[in-house]
């Protein structure tokens, strides 16, 4: 029995085999192919290399194939991948305003330069099951139907539009040619920089940011956003190699952008002004940038002079705990064997108790 | 150190995919740097860029990255977790560097140079050639106190620690004794607050002038801090109330042994119960040369057998 509680190199062994049994299934059905879930779970891989920090769809698809569809850890996966690869340089920002757009709505506006491209959006869908999916013959190959005229080149973005009325606040790029923080290679500091949080939020888990930028909605932090853009489209990424010494284009990425637009800053110097939240994101997860705007957002409270009373603007707060392979693994870590410690509270509380019927039978005389 | 039977040679299919000891060679420097000035100022938390291991965060990750960084191919590796070698997270990160590392790992604590630990310091002393690595969940010692990361570390910068000995002394008008059975605070070099990781107080007094380095690693929390050999740790106390260890009224059913921390093993649901050492290689040791508990022998020897089995059963496994 004192054995059982003390497990071995072989029952690891043997937990391994059996995790890889219960991954493949019911044998008679044909195994999961990575090309499946990269085309047919494309969601799923987008928010595995957004959390996971690493652009790659099919090593997302592995992970998430590894992981039994189990996001969070599918994400761990491929961050430990990512921390064993070289770096050999930094890019040129992304620019989103070039973006070949598949999808951009703004709910300030009516109508813009542009115009409202809906896109695949699953926004004004009837959530009724769809039992045509579960037919064994499938689907088949179903065809949208393709727009008489293409989508406008120029599609300028909103917060730019508003910019040239000075109703909004500059993005302040700090310094382009200087270093961007990497939490990937240093430790967090605070008080946080933007370009710190914004990769800490881009990182972050969805749910968490979810419900933080849900309750700043709620009244914990209340900043009136409204959805200036979300945009969703591929973007060149852009490198400029030393030996050339000019940017070349080396692929491009598919991202979603969030822009919110937030209530008025303003001070005796400056006329009021609204203020930006921003949401980055690999891929589409509209839902992600989103929350990661608005806590964005609530996060700039010491900035903008506003008082500090919420979760979602408690910077220790929001960035410490925002990152779930932090969570998981430390929140996991308790099943671990504790009882050395567990042994040191057995004593303290019997000896606790001792005394307690001690002091108690003494005043009972 | 010398090397006997006891010594296990690296598994033979060490990785060939990753560097030497998983982490490359610029992180392992960096993480190199940190050591060197946690040891210059015993005690102080020393920020490192923490890097992503393929173990969950929590589970030793600070630790194997200290490891990982000082360990060379004549390393010796032990292991342990609650001071066992066999529990399975111990295990799982011997692998590791068995597999990583191609290093011989050991369940012998005079035989290892490096020992990587979780929650003990190993009964038997440990000397100047040795380095004792120790996973820390949570290095902040102010942290349950003070939530907030900028007001601790101006606690450290000013040596402010009055909350900690308030809440120590809150615990005396409480419960009439310091309610602190692990991570019992300590002060390192007169200077520094530190948080001996989750050890139970009874190993704190061998912080105390220790002769080997201990390193902490923390990974989660991207801290490292180091206590040099020979250092002065002192327990924080009152004169009225001085530090005490944990004393067990009955000794190890198994080997005897009178001055160890013990494990509570409950054996029925009646209430019956022993308890044995929680450092397993001490307790095997002190039973090989003839140290007997007051289990009765035959149910020793069951149990030795059931363990002694369990692990030829590994061994062979990995000689195939």
């Amino acid at each position: 029995m004192y054995v059982a509680v003390k497990g071995g190199e072989e029952a690891i062994l043997n937990a391994h085999k059996l995790i890889a049994e219960e991954r493949r299934g019911d044998t008679v059905l044909p195994e999961l192919s990575l090309d499946q879930i990269k085309e047919q779970m494309q969601l799923a891989v987008d928010r595995v290399m957004t959390e996971g920090s690493l652009y790659d769809r099919d090593l997302a698809a592995l992970a998430i194939k590894q992981a039994q569809g189990d996001l969070v850890e599918a994400i761990f996966l491929l961050r430990a991948y990512r921390t064993t690869l070289a770096r050999f340089g930094e890019t040129q920002p992304i620019d989103t305003a070039k973006m070949a757009v598949r999808r951009r709505i703004s709910a300030a506006y009516k109508d813009l330069p542009g115009g409202q491209v809906l896109g695949p959006s699953y926004d004004y869908t009837h959530r009724l099951l769809d039992f045509a999916l579960a037919a064994e013959e499938g689907v088949g190959a179903p065809q949208a139907t393709v727009a008489k005229e293409a989508v406008d080149e120029d599609m300028p973005r909103v917060t730019d539009i508003l910019n040239h009325e000075g109703l909004i606040e500059e993005e302040i790029a700090c310094d382009d040619d200087g270093p961007v923080a990497d939490l990937t290679r240093d430790p967090m500091e605070f008080p946080a920089d933007r370009d710190m949080r914004l990769q800490n939020l881009a990182r972050g888990d969805e749910g968490f940011l979810l419900a933080l930028g849900y309750s700043t909605q709620r009244g914990y932090g209340r900043n009136h956003p409204f959805a200036g853009e979300i945009r969703l489209g591929e973007v060149a990424v852009e490198f400029v190699p030393e030996e050339l010494g000019f940017a070349i284009e080396i692929g491009e990425v598919t991202v979603t952008e969030c822009q919110m637009i937030n209530q008025f800053a303003g001070s005796a110097e400056r006329p009021p002004q609204f203020t930006r939240g921003y949401g980055l994101a690999f891929g589409h997860c509209e839902r992600k940038t989103m929350a990661m705007a608005l806590v964005d957002r609530a996060l700039r409270a010491r900035e903008l002079d506003e008082s500090i009373e919420y979760p979602a603007q408690d910077e220790e707060f929001v960035l410490y705990h925002s990152d779930n392979v932090e969570a998981s693994g430390f929140v996991q870590h308790l099943k671990l064997p504790h009882y050395v410690d567990f042994q040191s509270e057995l004593q303290l509380i019997r000896s606790l108790r001792r005394r307690h019927d001690e002091d108690h039978l003494e005043a009972a005389e | 150190m010398q090397k006997s039977e006891n010594q296990i040679p690296a598994a033979p299919e060490t990785d060939e995919g990753y560097n030497f000891a998983y982490l490359d060679e610029q992180t392992k420097r960096m993480i190199r740097r940190c050591i060197l000035k946690a040891v210059a100022v015993p005690g102080y938390q020393v920020p490192f860029g923490g890097r992503e291991m393929p173990l969950p965060y929590g589970w030793g990750t600070g630790g194997m990255q200290v490891t990982a960084s000082i360990i060379g191919l004549d390393d010796t590796l032990k292991v342990i977790d609650q001071g066992a070698d066999d529990t399975t997270n111990a295990v799982n990160i011997r692998r590791f560097f068995a597999r990583t590392a191609a290093v011989d790992t050991t369940e012998v604590t005079d035989e290892a140079s490096i020992v990587q630990t979780r929650h003990r310091v190993p009964e038997d002393p440990m000397t100047e050639d040795q380095i004792l690595v120790y996973q820390v969940p949570q290095p902040e010692p102010l942290r349950s106190l003070e939530p907030r990361e900028i007001e601790c570390r101006k606690m450290h910068a000013y040596k402010e620690y009055g909350l900690m000995q308030v809440s120590l002394y809150e615990d005396i008008a409480r419960f009439g004794e310091i309610a602190t059975s692990y991570s019992y605070p300590v002060m390192v070099n007169d200077r520094y607050l530190m948080s001996p990781t989750p050890i139970p107080k009874f190993d704190n007094p061998k912080m105390d002038g220790f002769p080997a380095l201990q390193l902490f690693g923390a990974g989660r929390e991207k801290r490292i801090y180091a206590i040099p050999p020979y250092t002065k740790v002192k327990s924080l106390d009152f004169d009225d109330h001085p530090f005490q260890i944990q004393q067990w009224e009955q000794n190890c059913a198994l080997c005897g042994a009178e001055e160890t921390f013990l494990d509570e093993v409950i054996l029925d649901d009646r209430g019956g119960k022993m308890y044995v050492c929680s450092d397993s290689h001490f307790c095997a040791r002190r039973r090989e040369e003839g140290h007997s508990g007051s289990l009765p022998d035959s149910a020793a020897a069951a149990y030795a057998a059931a363990v002694g089995a369990q692990e030829q059963a590994v061994r062979g496994e990995r000689e195939q």
